[in-house]
């Protein structure tokens, strides 16, 4: 079975690995513990910044850090980053389209038992409505160290999602390349391409196996930058195979799945099934019954897969 | 200070007044009530105060101006105009679909805004980042932050007075532009915030109230500001919405409105009578 660790590990470990070679700091709403940004405080706490509850305030902060020639990094949860200071975010960074790298975690359903308050599944759609935004959401502690290092070489706003919970890493360290921008694809296939970000990526690779074992072949892509979003691959994708299916931990509404819809219906219109929180909000729970209670799981998958091959003409 | 140099502000405060007003005109729209009421201090801020190159406006080393009340765009355009940031003809482009000089300040778009700004509250934020940055990298440079009366109500503003006193952002200087009238009618009856002074106190800053359009008062508020050190300083300046104006002064309705063509003619005189 593969090493699991969370996303938000791996974006505190990469803040104090990378925080040798390169000059940023780092910004948290007093939730360092949680975010993991607290491994780079513990190793750099003159380059580190508690904003206190606050994060209308460190948002704007962040802005003003930039506007001065820093590079600040602003965590918090994604509730609080991308909804509570949405506003902060579109009006002193993205309008300015300034240097600040949001590190947001606790994105999803997969925070638990926190509950709906906490479980952000909107902040894909606000982000992608902001000009000038890039949007990472890392499938794996290799994939979110790689992300980190990109944001930070990348001038101008980004926005970082990551996950509370431990999930597989599903790349090898040493032999895994990071291009911001470009989809990844992760098998190839004929029948239905599955697209899909965070950790439904590593559900997306089982779910292949599944189809696979009743003889439908499918390609997996992918999408860690969501935006601006790989349209060639997504093109290419419903192209080669004729019908999408996109996962994601986030809304069906604005996020990953209304990305592809959108590429595919301006240039090669094919099917496209979503699997993803059908417009609900979250509730407490373990993660395993939430992700059965929201159908994120490798046999929705499967049956939105199925659905999308069905509506082909 | 002496005499002369107060004639040469206040000719020059004169003439950033005939700017806003030139340019409110010719925009049809704009703030010129809170953009008069600060004429005074945003004169004296960028002749006499800021380290400032109208030839390097990014220069990293420059003291910052951040218009935390950025509808008031048309005071800082009209200063960053006779400082030769840009060309006093801009003006009259105020809010034309081709011109840089947006409805509020932006920061990408013209020479010498330091921060984008418009939404209430958010300025004084990012003024406490541009202090922690010059903090951080050893500089001496300062940073000024203007924020209007009726903005404190932004709950935003306190969080950004418990950061700056937090990390004693001594090089942080918030000037509160007191003019008494937010778009609603009169501040006090709207939503109060006063006491502003112990509520900045309370917060740990210095605070130093004013006359607005006192250039010794102003002088020597900015002087205690700077020789303040270990803590924020905000200056409480009392002033007059629409001040050179006679029939806009204390009224609320010049906040966001703009003169008709007889009543710029009779603005542009009542300024001029005092050149």
């Amino acid at each position: 079975m593969a090493e699991k660790i969370a996303t938000r590990e791996a974006y505190g470990n990469a803040l104090a690995e990378f925080g040798e070679k390169y000059d940023f700091v780092v910004l948290d709403a007093d939730l360092a513990a949680a975010t993991k940004t607290g491994v780079f405080k513990k190793k750099f706490p003159e380059r580190f910044f508690d904003c206190g509850i606050a994060e209308g305030n460190m948002m704007s902060v962040a802005a003003g850090l930039a506007a001065a020639g820093k590079v600040p990094f602003a965590s918090t949860f994604a509730m609080f980053a991308a909804g509570r200071a949405f506003e902060q975010i579109r009006n002193s960074i993205g309008y300015p389209h300034l240097n600040v790298k949001i590190g947001a975690t606790h994105a999803g359903i997969t925070v638990g038992e926190d509950g709906a308050t906490h479980q952000c599944l909107e902040d894909i759609a606000t982000m992608r409505s902001i000009p000038g935004m890039t949007i990472i959401n890392p499938a794996d502690a290799v994939e979110a160290r790689a992300a980190v290092e990109a944001a930070i070489l990348h001038n101008g706003p980004v926005y970082l999602r990551f996950g509370r919970l431990a999930v597989p890493v599903i790349y090898d360290k040493e032999s895994y390349k990071f291009e911001l921008g470009k989809g990844i694809k992760m098998t190839d296939g004929t029948d239905v391409t599955i697209v899909a970000t965070g950790i439904m990526v590593d559900m997306a690779l089982t779910a292949a196996e599944l189809l696979k074992a009743e003889g439908i072949s499918a390609r997996v892509v992918n999408i860690h930058t969501i935006k601006p979003l790989d349209k060639e691959i997504i093109i290419d994708s419903a192209k080669a195979t004729g019908a999408i299916v996109v996962a994601e931990e986030h809304n069906v509404i604005g996020g990953l799945g209304s990305a592809v819809t959108e590429a595919v219906c301006e240039a090669c219109p094919v099917p496209v099934t979503r699997v993803g929180i059908e417009d609900q909000f979250g509730r407490s729970g373990k993660v395993p019954p939430l992700l059965e209670l929201y159908g994120l799981t490798p046999a929705n998958i499967v049956a939105k897969a199925k659905a999308a091959i069905a509506l082909k003409k | 200070m002496d005499q002369s140099t107060k004639r040469e502000l206040a000719l020059k405060a004169a003439q950033v007044r005939l700017n806003i007003l030139e340019a409110v005109h010719a925009a049809k729209s704009g703030h010129p009530g809170g953009s008069l009421s600060i004429a005074e201090v945003i004169t004296y801020l960028y002749n006499k105060e800021m380290k400032t190159d109208p030839k390097n406006p990014k220069w990293a080393d420059r003291d910052r101006l951040v218009l935390s009340k950025g509808h008031t765009a048309p005071a800082l355009y009209a200063i960053l105009a006779e400082q030769g940031f840009f060309s006093r003809d801009e003006l009259k482009n105020l809010r034309q679909v081709d011109s840089f000089l947006q409805g509020h300040p932006d920061m990408k778009g013209t020479p010498g805004v330091d921060m984008t700004t418009g939404s209430l509250g958010l300025g004084i934020s990012a003024a406490c980042g541009m202090a922690l940055a010059a903090k951080i990298d050893n500089k001496d440079y300062r940073t000024y932050a203007i924020l209007g009366d009726g903005e404190t109500e932004e709950g935003q503003v306190w969080e950004a007075a418990m950061f700056a006193a937090h990390y004693k952002l001594d090089n942080l200087c918030v000037i509160v532009d007191w003019n008494g009238l937010q778009i609603d009618g009169p501040i006090a009856e709207v939503m109060n915030p006063a006491p502003h002074d112990k509520k900045f106190e309370a917060f740990g800053f210095h605070v130093i109230s004013i006359d607005a359009h006192d250039f010794d008062q102003i002088e020597a508020a900015l002087a205690e500001a700077r020789a303040t050190k270990g803590q924020p300083t905000a200056i409480i300046m009392t002033s007059v919405k629409g001040k050179g104006v006679s029939f806009m002064e204390n009224q609320v309705g010049w906040h966001g409105n703009a003169p008709s063509d007889e009543q710029y003619e009779q603005a542009v005189a009542e300024i001029k009578a005092t050149m």
